[in-house]
């Protein structure tokens, strides 16, 4: 299975180190060519006007998050069923990225709420199951920190990953229930089936060039995670046969 | 190009997301540097992954010797 | 099977009873909350009957995850956890009666407080029978969900606020419609089973996934 010949941490980085220029020189390309399409060639949405162009980025962003939180998901089960020694640092190394592209997609929606709803928050469902996705990304990233030993913090990161995988169907359902209960459909739809072609084209771009970007930090993050273990690896292990007396000796009391 | 009377939301969209973006490369870049450094520091104590080879991510199966000079 | 798990809920529940007296801190400190309230929003006696429902289930969520982070380090230091662990019986009916145990020993005198609490709040008749029942069906969901918090930072030297941050949006839902039926019963938009019967399947469904995430956390964190 191919995916077991890149368990090899080794193997990996060097995988990694040949196809990152392709992937930077791909992503560069698609953001040159989304945002020139943005600005220069998609027409201005005859109700919303220009600000239609932060269409091209907040969906983009939201779409990642969701990306991300399911890439987060496989990792966890990759860790705890294949016991896959890569999984965990993918999940890691996504955690930050994750967290920040959810930012992206509430901070530009919340812009674009503004000269649309006359607000910059409102409790709609779909921006509220983002900030409940938000928290629980920092949640996470918290958990990863709290942690010293890397192994166990993974091992209990997936756990919580995978419960909120299980969850947020159900946060996203329980959502939309308490929104429609409290303030009946009077906020307008985003996006949806009904775009033209000429600006979904554009999204679409876009929609690329912040997938690569995803996988180009994702890949440099996870190599990054990787070199942090080895150094950590290599520090306990000069630690333990440097002066093994005093280590015990000083371990001795603290129990 | 004309942004219209919300041109300042749609700047300041892309403006955030431009920060985000540039903070995200700095992070990773900067994190290499970092952990370049401390391999190279430990190099030079003559600290090489030969030896320390299992720790890497834990639970790895055997490593071929040339990792060491990866 | 019933042996076991008898003398275990019996050890749960008089350790709780005895040690700390944690079921009366966790009812005062339920008060001490729906005190403050008034002193933030205003004594005005028809707004604090409107959002009395979401008042008291608020209350009871933070009350239950303040008790939360003892579930599993108190066996953790004194040994009782490995011992668990190496009994070879099932780890996820233990900790579901575990979950069990401390419900009974915080979460029900949540509920029983309820209703006297409601009455500060102005509350009507109706409103704190559907209130104090939503509570009794929903709470245990809230100390299930919140046992895979508390495995999860067991070796946390202060895993209290970080099981919080990780509990708080699990629990949504249950909030969303413990507080939801419970408006229904007052002013109905909705028939009042509706979001009731969703909140008892909710409160099932973290009877599966809780014991189950819990019992795994807690073998990773031992190994």
């Amino acid at each position: 299975m191919a995916i077991w010949d890149y368990a090899n941490p080794t193997r990996f980085l060097r995988l990694v180190q040949i196809i990152l220029p392709w992937l930077i020189g791909l992503c560069v390309i698609a953001f040159a060519a989304g945002l020139y399409m943005t600005f220069f060639t998609a027409p201005d949405d005859y109700q919303q006007g220009a600000t239609v162009k932060i269409m091209y980025i907040h969906v983009p962003a939201a779409w990642l998050a969701m990306m991300c939180y399911s890439i987060m998901a496989i990792s966890s089960l990759g860790t705890l069923v294949w016991k896959h020694p890569l999984a965990d640092v993918s999940a890691k190394a996504a955690a930050p990225i994750g967290a920040a592209f959810t930012f992206m997609s509430l901070v530009t929606g919340s812009l674009w709420g503004k000269p649309m709803w006359g607000t910059y928050w409102v409790w709609d469902a779909r921006l509220t199951s983002v900030l409940v996705l938000f928290i629980m990304y920092l949640g996470l990233i918290a958990l990863w920190r709290t942690m010293e030993d890397p192994i166990k913090a993974g091992k209990a990161a997936a756990i919580l990953t995978l419960v909120g995988a299980l969850n947020l169907p159900i946060i996203k359902f329980s959502v939309e229930w308490w929104n429609t209960l409290h303030q009946p459909a009077s906020v307008m739809r985003m996006g949806g089936p009904t775009i033209a072609t000429s600006m979904l084209i554009p999204l679409f771009v876009m929609a690329i060039a912040f997938t690569l970007l995803f996988f180009v930090l994702h890949l440099m993050a996870m190599r990054n995670e990787i070199l942090r273990r080895r150094v950590r690896a290599m520090r306990l292990k000069a630690a333990a046969t440097a002066r093994p007396a005093t280590v015990t000796a000083t371990a001795q009391p603290a129990e | 190009m004309d942004l219209g009377t919300h041109a300042g939301f749609i700047i300041a969209s892309y403006a955030v997301c431009l920060a985000v973006v540039i903070g995200l490369i700095l992070w990773v870049v900067i994190d290499r540097k970092r952990q370049e450094a401390d391999l190279e520091e430990l190099a030079e104590q003559g600290i090489t992954r030969a030896g320390a080879a299992k720790g890497d991510t834990g639970q790895t199966g055997p490593k071929t010797s040339e990792a060491a000079k990866a | 099977m019933t042996g076991w798990a008898l003398s275990l809920f019996r050890r749960e529940i008089s350790l709780a009873v005895r040690v700390g007296g944690s079921a009366m801190v966790g009812v005062l400190f339920f008060l001490a909350v729906v005190t403050v309230i008034p002193f933030g929003v205003g004594p005005d006696l028809n707004l604090l009957a409107r959002i009395g429902p979401a008042v008291l289930w608020i209350g009871a969520l933070l009350a239950t995850l303040l008790g939360l982070d003892r579930l599993f380090q108190a066996d953790r230091e004194d040994g009782a956890l490995d011992l668990f662990l190496m009994s070879g019986r099932s780890l996820e009916l233990l900790v579901l009666i575990k979950c069990l145990a401390h419900w009974m020993a915080t979460g029900l005198p949540l509920v029983i407080a309820a209703p006297v609490l409601a009455i500060f709040l102005n509350l009507e008749p109706v409103a704190i029978g559907a209130v104090t029942l939503t509570l009794l069906v929903g709470t245990p969901a809230l100390t299930l969900i919140g046992a895979v918090g508390a495995s999860l930072t067991v070796s946390l030297r202060r895993g209290g606020l970080l099981l919080a941050v990780l509990v708080i949006p699990l629990a949504i839902p249950v909030l969303i419609f413990g507080v939801s039926s419970a408006d229904a019963a007052i002013h109905d938009p909705v028939p009042f089973m509706t979001p009731f019967l969703i909140l008892c399947a909710l409160t099932l469904i973290t009877a599966v996934i809780g014991p189950l995430a819990s019992a795994a956390a807690l073998r990773f964190s031992s190994d």
